[in-house]
């Protein structure tokens, strides 16, 4: 990585400049590195979340269906109290909470079978197979539920094979969005299971506990903050989704359907102030799981 | 602890069954994408090459391919040099509010895209910036920088400060202890998660329907706006199944990059 070029001296004679300042004075080179990324996250993100927070306060002109600067809590009220938004926000956590228990019921196991049943050489091949997956784009894996779940005459792969399709639904999301994250799930649980000592399993077995036991009372236990952690992709990337609804919901709403229902209507500040409602949710699921212990089990 | 073979029987046919419900959507359609008939109704009726022919000939899904490529690349670009700047600071400087940063960096990722989504488009459309190409590489730099900022901040931390220490007490600059010592040691750290950014970039279809304008159509926003359309059945087929092919390089080059297989579940 030698570089001869001529034009390169002046370069690397200011570079040399500037390494010397920056080595007398370390602030220099805090100031150096960590300007730019605080600077364009401030501005670009947290800049645009306190806007929407402005903006949910906002109000639209009767006459001219435009957002104007008066201030209002009326659309607070709107989003947080009419049924109408209430009840997609029911909906949407109960669709994330099914999600999340389908991931969980089906995760424990084939990480349980990967991490200590599994031989060594075919445990790497099937974290990898589990994985793959998550590669394959986000919109095709939907997409592909399309050609499982249709129904009628004209029925796709599950018509086919099991005589039976929930069809295009709320059945047909929670499906979906199970198969788009279970492996966040099977990750984080299966590397649990690695850190477990094989040691707390023979003493429940030397104890007399049978190995259905064993797993109730001493595997699931210890897992939690890996279940936790799992939990965490599982229900907050379900609850903000919206465009596996569009794929395979047929006319089901979640949250993001009606944010973009209410930006489209225009009504802005209402979306504003309904995009709230998903905020709050994660950022209190946040604090329950670490609670649980997930960040530390990520770690 | 002894698992009865019963047991461990019933565990490798759950585990089988559950790899199959990984893959048999994604068969499915890559096999669709060689039927004769134009409908998703399986099993497909016959054989043919027809629709990738037809494929290679259309524009749309080729223009969409290349707006992607571009949003992604730029994306990258910037979240790299976002993403390791942070990283370099926040292990060789202790100063306040160390840990609010890697807060921040992690939000636009934490929050659900539909909350990135809206709020991004709401402040672009008050700013009287106008929504397209550009507007989408921002949003996609600004929740890429966390994945690129991981993966250089956990190799530093791994590699520690001693070889940049000794770089210097043997008189070199700190501009030469970078080139020579302390990039080549993050380099393929960099490049992983370079390509996880990249691959994060290309998939993301929420926060850019929100952000892009009128013209602006990434390829999975084409797959969004055709997959609904009977005629384009065929040709979302094919797209969808030249998505999943191009990942698996994608995914094996990831792994050779990284430290390990973890990294493959680092794309969002």
């Amino acid at each position: 990585m030698s570089t001869t070029a001529t034009g390169s001296v002046p370069i690397a004679g200011l570079a040399r400049r500037i390494g010397r300042a920056v080595t007398r004075r370390p602030v220099l080179g805090l100031a150096a590195t960590v300007t730019a990324p605080v600077a364009w996250l401030l501005v670009v993100y947290i800049g645009s979340l306190l806007l929407l927070i402005v903006t949910a306060f906002f109000s639209i002109d009767g006459f001219t269906q435009r957002t104007t600067t008066e201030l209002t809590a009326g659309n607070l009220d709107t989003a947080f109290t009419e049924w109408v938004f209430v009840r997609t926000v029911l909906r949407s956590v109960g669709v994330a909470t099914a999600v999340t228990m389908l991931c969980i019921a089906i995760a424990l196991p084939m990480a349980f079978y990967i991490a200590k049943v599994a031989t060594t050489r075919v445990r790497r091949s099937l974290i990898v197979a589990v994985l793959l997956p998550l590669w394959a784009g986000y919109l095709v894996k939907a997409y592909a539920w399309r050609a499982m779940l249709q129904g009628g005459d004209q029925g796709g792969v599950l018509k086919s094979w099991l005589g039976f399709t929930p069809g295009f639904g709320i059945a047909g999301v929670i499906v979906t969005l199970t198969y788009l994250w279970l492996p966040y799930m099977v990750l984080p649980v299966y590397a649990g299971l690695e850190r477990l000592p094989a040691s707390l399993l023979d003493a429940a077995g030397d104890l007399g506990a049978r190995p259905w036991r064993s797993f109730r009372t001493v595997v699931v236990p210890l897992l939690v903050p890996s279940i936790a952690a799992g939990s965490l992709f599982t229900f907050s990337l379900s609850l903000g989704d919206y465009i596996t609804p569009k794929v395979v919901g047929g006319t089901t709403q979640l949250i993001g359907n009606l944010i973009e229902r209410t930006l489209l209507a225009p009504n802005q500040p209402l979306a504003a102030a309904y995009t709230l409602w998903p905020v709050v949710i994660v950022v209190a699921y946040l604090v329950a799981m670490t609670r649980l212990g997930a960040f530390e089990s990520l770690k | 602890m002894t698992i009865a073979p019963s047991a461990r029987l019933a565990l490798r046919l759950f585990t089988w069954l559950g790899l199959g419900f990984l893959y048999v959507p994604l068969v499915a359609v890559a096999a669709l994408s060689l039927n004769t008939a134009t409908s998703l109704a399986w099993p497909p009726k016959g054989l043919s090459l027809q629709w990738w022919e037809r494929a290679a000939d259309a524009t749309g899904p080729r223009d969409a391919l290349a707006t992607s490529f571009k949003v992604a690349l730029a994306a990258t670009i910037i979240a790299l040099l976002l993403g390791s700047l942070a990283a370099f600071a926040l292990t060789r400087y202790a100063f306040f509010g160390r840990s609010t940063i890697s807060l921040l960096l992690v939000l636009p990722i934490a929050l659900p895209g539909i909350v990135t989504a809206v709020a991004l488009q709401s402040s672009f459309l008050r700013l009287g910036v106008g929504l397209g190409l550009g507007t989408v590489v921002v949003a996609h730099a600004t929740f890429c920088v966390v994945i690129t900022y991981n993966n250089v901040i956990a190799r530093l931390r791994r590699t520690g400060t001693s070889f940049a220490e000794a770089s210097a007490d043997l008189g070199a600059d700190p501009w030469q202890t970078f080139r020579h010592v302390t990039f080549p040691l993050v380099r393929s750290a960099v490049a992983a998660g370079g390509l996880l950014a990249f691959a994060l970039s290309f998939d993301e279809i929420i926060v850019t329907t929100f952000t892009s304008g009128p013209g602006v159509e990434t390829l999975p926003q084409w797959i969004l706006n055709n997959f609904s359309r009977p005629n384009n059945i065929p040709l979302v087929n094919v797209v969808a199944t030249v998505v999943m092919l191009l990942s698996i390089p994608l995914a094996w080059l990831a792994q050779r990059l990284s430290d390990g297989a973890a990294a493959l579940g680092g794309g969002r």
